[in-house]
């Protein structure tokens, strides 16, 4: 019974929301990747580039709120999700022509595609904070759980209760959904196909005459999609608030690097090796120990290897010793 | 282009029309705070200028070497807590000893032993051991200086002494922290250095964020000496107040006037020797060395530069000016505040502040620092007056007129960006060019 119970608090405390933290940032992690891997650079610009995407679909939950529609259980947001998705596309196809484009067109060197990056990165942070502010935003609405914590214990009768969040389900499923759409486009699709192909050597790619534009056109699209989903499945499961989208970057860079950048598997696979991490290396264990020890054994410390609030420290430590034996990644990723 | 050619003095005399102008429009209070903060934006730049001007490195962990300078400036200058030395000091030191020795030990098995399965459990084993054994003595010490009067120290302290000798100190301590990470991270490509640089700022934030018994965490460290007299002193002593009284003006407008000033004359002073280094640097063969590098790695590696060494040398400098920055950055606040470290301002406005001004060109990153730092401080008011000017036909309470003044002030991270933008695109070298 007690190893039950260790069990369910393992999963309710780490396995479940590492879970969901890890498809948000696969998710944010292909977005980067996929611009790493087609326009080779460094997106500074992602992470407001998902604030920009969330506070759309957040600007929409409330106007469709407003206007008594709502999705029953299920967030309402989702509705909103695909005018996101298709204002960020917008932006950041707008963001190309007038940036990047440019610089494609006079063969800039990577690092000053980088450094506008963070010019686009500043606006669009001033833009979102300007439209939205900068404090706390809820949209979550519907059914808030698939099961709570008390009716998993009468279900079972365990002491330890698993509550399973909607937007964590919620979370899971669409990122399963997102990859396999992405990697069936990737794979089965004529421009998915030219643009593995333009990823993998640029110039025969040129050669066998795909029209760049077009796949730097997708790349955007897809990009846009990506990262709106990440920011609003990442918005509904904590809460959004711009900065906190700033600084998912670093994880987000953090997974992308690890599973080695370019390469969309090894940015899924990336993304759960963080949070997975990042979240059994600051969660207390003495509930989940306590359970499996006989109680004259008993911990007297929380058994937390380190405080929450380094959580930034865990992805970071983890992509530099990564780097040290891997230096493009777990998967391999490319190098420029 | 060099230093005295008719545009450089003409940018610089502009920048000068700017500060000259805020005091008359606003106060001369108010011009020389933003000139203080300029003068240490100038170093700052003149610091990340070194590391990707001369070398083309891309540091954006710029806020992680400032924030040890201020840090230094704690370490330093502060009191020590007796009591807490007492009661945990020893356990502390030994804590972080043992944690050192744990590394060292790693690094050793990891030399010493042949390449192997054997190896690959070692290290972990010796890493994993090291951390517990590190923890079971440090937490102690930690919670012993931690329990000690909580609400007013509750850390270890400093040293007591003169708050400017943090200065170098807080060089020194950035350039040990460049050190580490540049033997770890500059063998990474352009992008990757810069996510590791992001990445170890953090973790810098985030130690001095939670390590209460280094720096009081985020409790701060408020009343840090100072290396001048303070208003107060100055509106009770004879000399001031017979000085104000002969040429008739306010003594605390003049008292809080002649406290910037002496941080001024200090900060320019600091600004000036490094000014000078930097341009012997640059233009030294040390400089044409570090250029010739940063444009053709491969081609400088053939000649026979080590082009691995040569990086690490440029790291360190460049971040040692910039903790030097942060050091006296918090000497003119008075007071450590780890939460106020944030990328946006710390990191990605000096960079800014670099592009701006110009690249690789000494002159170019003091300008932009006293531009940018002017710009960001006054877009605000700019903004609110321009949201006035648009909102002005609105009814008072018109929600849109409401939300557009509120929002003025984010006016500025914008305004950043379409500077950093246009200048990338129009006048990529910067307003002064690199020669």
């Amino acid at each position: 019974m007690d190893f039950l119970n260790a069990i369910v608090a393992l999963a309710n405390f780490v396995i479940i929301p590492a879970t969901a933290y890890g498809a948000q940032l696969a998710l944010g992690a292909l977005g980067v990747t996929l611009i790493y891997g087609i326009l080779r650079f460094s997106n500074f610009a992602h992470g407001d580039t998902m604030a920009f995407g969330a506070m759309v679909t957040i600007l929409v939950t409330w106007a469709l709120q407003g206007a008594g529609v709502s999705l029953g259980p299920l967030p309402t947001a989702l509705l909103a999700l695909p005018a996101g998705i298709v204002a960020t596309g917008l932006l950041v196809i707008g963001t190309d022509r007038v940036v990047y484009r440019f610089y494609r067109a006079h063969k800039a060197k990577p690092v000053i595609y980088v450094i506008a990056s963070l010019g686009v990165m500043f606006i669009m942070n001033g833009v979102v904070r300007f439209i939205i502010g900068v404090d706390d935003q809820r949209f979550a609405d519907g059914e808030r759980f698939i099961i709570s914590a008390r009716t998993f214990r009468n279900l079972t009768g365990l002491d330890e209760g698993l509550a399973l969040r909607t937007s964590q389900g919620l979370t899971i499923v669409i990122a399963i959904i997102a990859v396999m759409l992405l990697f069936w486009f990737l794979n089965r699709t004529r421009t998915g196909k030219s643009m593995r192909a333009f990823s993998d050597n640029e110039d025969l790619a040129l050669l066998s005459g795909i029209n760049p534009e077009r796949v730097v056109l997708y790349t955007w699209l897809i990009v846009a999609a990506l990262a709106t989903t990440a920011g609003v499945l990442y918005g509904l499961d904590k809460s959004f608030k711009p900065f906190t989208y700033f600084q998912l970057l670093l994880p987000i860079f953090a997974s992308a690097i690890v599973g080695g950048l370019g390469n969309p598997l090894g940015a899924i696979l990336g993304g759960f090796v963080i949070a997975f991490s990042e979240i059994s290396i600051t969660y207390a264990f003495r509930k989940v120990v306590g359970y499996l020890l006989p109680e004259a054994w008993e911990p007297d410390g929380l058994l937390q290897l380190l405080s929450t609030d380094y959580k930034f420290a865990v992805s970071f430590g983890i992509l530099l010793i990564v780097l040290l034996f891997r230096p493009t990644g777990i998967m391999k990723g490319k190098s420029i | 282009m060099t230093a005295g050619s008719p545009k450089t003095v003409l940018l610089f005399a502009f920048v000068t029309v700017l500060f000259i102008g805020t005091g008359f429009m606003q106060s001369w209070n108010t011009a020389l705070t933003i000139f203080n903060m300029g003068l240490i934006s100038a170093i700052m730049a003149l610091g990340v200028n070194m590391q990707w001007g001369y070398a083309g490195l891309f540091n954006v962990g710029v806020m992680g070497f400032v924030a040890l300078g201020g840090l230094a400036a704690v370490l330093v200058s502060m009191p020590p807590v007796g009591e807490a030395w007492a009661a945990g000091g020893a356990k502390v030191l030994a804590g972080l000893a043992l944690g050192a020795a744990t590394i060292i030990g790693a690094i050793l098995v990891w030399q010493k032993m042949p390449p192997g399965r054997l190896r690959g459990l070692a290290v972990p084993a010796v890493l994993v051991a090291g951390f517990f054994i590190f923890r079971a003595v440090f937490d102690q010490g930690v919670d012993a200086v931690e329990s000690i009067d909580p609400a007013l120290t509750g850390y270890l302290g400093g040293l007591g002494l003169p708050i400017v000798l943090a200065w170098p100190v807080g060089g020194l301590l950035a350039a040990g922290a460049a050190w580490i990470i540049g033997k770890t991270a500059l063998g990474l490509r352009s992008d990757y250095l810069a996510i590791a640089t992001l990445g170890i700022a953090e973790i810098i934030i985030s130690v001095m964020k939670n390590e209460d018994w280094l720096g009081r965490g985020v409790k701060n460290v408020t009343a840090l000496p100072r290396p001048v007299p303070y208003e107060v002193e100055l509106q009770a002593s004879d000399w001031f107040l017979s000085l104000t009284g002969q040429f008739g003006v306010n003594p605390v407008t003049t008292s809080s006037i002649l406290v910037k000033l002496s941080y001024a004359g200090l900060f320019i002073l600091v600004l000036l020797v490094l000014i000078w280094l930097s341009e012997k640097a640059l233009n030294s063969p040390w400089g044409r060395m570090m250029r010739a590098i940063r444009d053709n790695e491969v081609s400088a590696s053939a000649m026979g530069k080590n082009v691995k060494a040569r990086h690490l040398q440029i790291f360190i400098l460049g971040s040692a000016v910039c903790g030097l920055a942060g050091a006296m950055m918090t000497t003119l606040d008075g007071q450590l505040v780890p939460s106020s470290y944030q990328p946006l301002r710390f990191t990605f406005l000096v960079w800014v502040m670099v592009i701006v001004g110009g690249s690789g060109n000494n002159w170019g990153a003091v300008l932009g620092g006293f531009l940018i730092w002017w710009l960001w401080i006054q877009v605000e008011p700019i903004g609110l007056l321009l949201m006035q000017v648009i909102t002005s036909g609105m009814v008072e309470d018109n929600g849109l007129r409401i939300h557009l003044l509120e929002s003025a002030a984010y006016m500025r991270l914008l305004t950043m960006g379409l500077i950093l933008l246009l200048v990338l695109r129009f006048s990529p070298r910067g307003l002064i060019p690199e020669r």
